[in-house]
């Protein structure tokens, strides 16, 4: 095996229910040790492809290789890996400690090594003193960890999530995040990641797979899909705000491209008569440090400029904007990202 | 101020005992009373044309003791129990397990495991008699293709308790069953998911997942199954009458017998209050050890 081998190869996957869409044509190839986010709106086919590489459910079509080993067909305990449930599926009956050590017990580990592993587990995770508690004795975020201590403590090489912090408030999911991220570089394990929240897969992963209707859309890193979006979709997801969509016929000079993508960022507000489109306020949003100024333009959607501090303009009143060529991204009729230069097909 | 919280305090205990009473009205009018009137009745003599009812203490208990029929009568019912609740309960958690599972035809397994359950006793019997009988029965009907003898298998001391317990056994099975079910479907799919990742067998996962989570509807169900061990005697009148011979008498039948065919409702009231005493201590053991001993969700 070389080291150019990816650890996970997914080539050509598709899965159907009755007939129906579940995920189609999903290739992926990860390396060893990466964190790997799969991110996309609600029922786009996350989950069906983490249970796919899991082995809980099987691919009507494709193969899968994991560290070498086709396991296209193989039962979920024979492709070394782990998982947590976004539910956690805890054993409700077991103490803490009995639910950890569930899967060394079933593969027969001895009774002083468990008890290491054990005890290792809970220390990474900060559940020293928890062991004898059952579950529902627990808050949401201790039975998180309970469940990441069941994935760890059996030291595979791949840890797949489904959605892990989804059961937890905004402020301690900001603090496992970090904990997760953490562990996996510690640990040195590949992880791969189901989230639907992109502010997590942008800030935890080496790579972001983006998913739309059972079919990847872009994969590459969180930079690669934020600067260079691969069609319309990820334009429009990724970010906050996203990327607004101006039509290029209402752009002097860009009338050959069908659409064409500004991040708010890259927008100026300037004196009226200087500007390259005159919009109207639609809606101010103060974040802090700066305040999104919402702006509706007749050929454009999502346009949004970011303005310093404080700031509370009445909506309908008119603003002209401006930016540069070089932040503009296209976009051809079928909605793929094309170059500028060559008006080739650009990813 | 305390006067205030004395009110509030003696509004919330009127409040209680008036949402009791309904409860406590009826418990007292067809449970306490009746029990405690037994009680009473099972320490007079029984009245005769000639000598009227007299207190005679624990002379009825005494008597019951010395009582051959009362023995050999608690012999079965214990056997009757031993029998009829293990196996029930057994055969109620293998069908639940098969019918929980991906099987064709699921809706049809579970209706036909269900059937029995609504049928009344009586017509069970009635059915079972149709197994049973001597010659013209399904039972010897098979016998007979393989040249066995026929049996009369409610006529003989040796079987008849037997047949009964194979009646009360199909009957429970099926009833059982569909608690098991419910609990079976309130377990989720993805506990058996994450031990299908920890390579947990079948086996494995049934017996430190499944079984685990089921035991309130086991212990649920134990309780039932002893009740009607007690209870459950209407096929008697219809198979076997306690024949032949006393072989296939229960307590609760011996109790009927006793106050309506022999008229001696003092025995009765003392065999009623020792099943009573007997019921009373299982419950005992229930509310006690057991449940401390089971995980409720
Ligand atoms: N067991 C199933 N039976 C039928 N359809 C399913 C099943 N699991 C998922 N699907 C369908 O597959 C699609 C993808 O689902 P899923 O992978 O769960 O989405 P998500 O990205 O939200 O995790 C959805 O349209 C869903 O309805
Ligand atoms: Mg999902």
């Amino acid at each position: 095996m070389t080291s150019s081998e990816p650890f996970v190869r997914v080539e050509n996957v598709a899965k159907r229910w009755n007939g129906q869409l579940g995920v189609e044509e999903v290739d992926l190839s990860i390396p060893r040790g990466s964190f790997v986010a799969l991110l996309g709106p609600s029922g786009c086919g996350k989950s069906t492809t983490l249970r796919l590489l899991s082995g809980l459910e099987l691919p009507d079509e494709g193969t899968i290789t994991i560290d070498g080993r086709d396991v296209t067909t193989a039962a979920p305990s024979e492709r070394n890996l782990s998982m947590v449930f976004q539910s956690y599926a805890l054993f409700p009956h077991l103490s803490v400690a009995e639910n950890v050590v569930f899967g060394l017990k079933v593969r027969r580990v001895r009774a002083s090594e468990r008890q290491e592993k054990l005890r290792r587990a809970l220390e990474i995770t900060g559940l020293l003193g928890y062991e004898t508690r059952k579950p529902g004795e627990l808050s949401g975020g201790q039975r998180q960890r309970v469940a990441l201590a069941r994935a760890i403590v059996a030291n595979q090489p791949l840890c797949l999530m489904d959605e892990p912090l989804s059961n937890l408030d905004a402020k301690l999911r900001a603090s496992v995040r970090k904990d997760i991220k953490k562990l996996q570089v510690d640990l040195g394990i590949t992880v791969i990641y189901v989230t639907h929240d992109q502010t997590e897969a942008m800030s935890m992963a080496d790579i972001v797979v983006l998913m739309k209707d059972g079919r990847i859309q872009q994969t590459g890193s969180p930079e690669d899909l934020y600067y260079r979006p691969a069609n319309t979709f990820v334009a429009e997801f990724v970010g906050s705000p996203p990327m607004a969509l101006i039509a290029g016929a209402a752009l002097p000079g860009f009338e050959g491209y069908d659409k064409i993508g500004l991040r708010a960022e890259d927008v100026q507000v300037v004196e009226a008569g200087n500007g390259r489109l005159t919009c109207r306020v639609s809606e101010c949003e103060f974040l802090g440090s700066e305040t999104f100024v919402g702006l509706t333009h007749s050929s454009a959607s999502g346009l949004t400029v970011s303005m310093p501090g404080l700031r509370n303009i009445p909506a309908g009143k008119e603003l002209e904007i401006t930016f540069s060529d070089e932040d503009l991204h296209f976009f051809d009729s079928s909605g793929r990202r094309i170059s500028p230069q060559t008006g080739a097909i650009d990813i | 101020m305390a006067k205030h919280v004395n009110l509030e305090r003696r509004r919330q205990a009127i409040y209680g005992w008036l949402l009791l009473s309904p409860a406590a009205v009826l418990l007292t009018t067809f449970a306490f009373y009746p029990s405690l009137a037994t009680l009473w009745t099972s320490l007079f003599s029984r009245e005769t044309r000639r000598r009227p009812s007299e207190f005679v203490g624990v002379e009825n208990y005494s008597d019951l003791f010395a009582d051959p029929t009362f023995w050999t009568v608690v012999q079965n019912n214990l056997i009757y129990a031993a029998a009829t609740i293990p196996i029930s309960m057994a055969i109620a958690l293998a069908m639940a397990l098969w019918a929980n599972s991906k099987i064709p035809a699921r809706g049809f397994v579970r209706t036909a495991y269900f059937t029995p359950t609504v049928l009344p006793m009586i017509a069970a019997a009635n059915l079972w008699l149709f197994f049973y009988t001597p010659g013209l029965g399904v039972l010897d009907q098979i016998g007979s293709l393989f040249g066995l003898p026929s049996v009369n298998w409610l006529g003989q001391p040796e079987t008849a308790l037997w047949a009964v317990i194979i009646v009360t056994i199909w009957k429970e099975a099926g009833f059982f069953m569909i608690f098991y079910l419910a609990a079976l479907q309130t377990i989720p799919e993805d506990l058996k998911e994450a031990a299908d990742i920890e390579g947990a067998s079948r086996w494995t996962y049934t017996r430190r997942i499944v079984l685990p989570l089921l035991m309130p509807t086991t212990l649920f169900i134990l309780v039932n199954a002893l009740i009607n061990s007690v209870k459950l005697i209407d096929h008697l009148f219809i198979l076997t009458k306690g024949g032949p011979n006393d072989a296939s008498k229960l307590i609760l039948y011996y109790i009927w017998e006793m106050a309506f065919a022999f008229f001696d409702a003092p025995q009765a009231a003392a065999m009623t209050i020792l099943v009573l005493a007997v019921l009373g201590i299982v419950a005992g053991i229930k509310f006690t050890i057991l449940d401390k001993r089971t995980h409720y969700q």
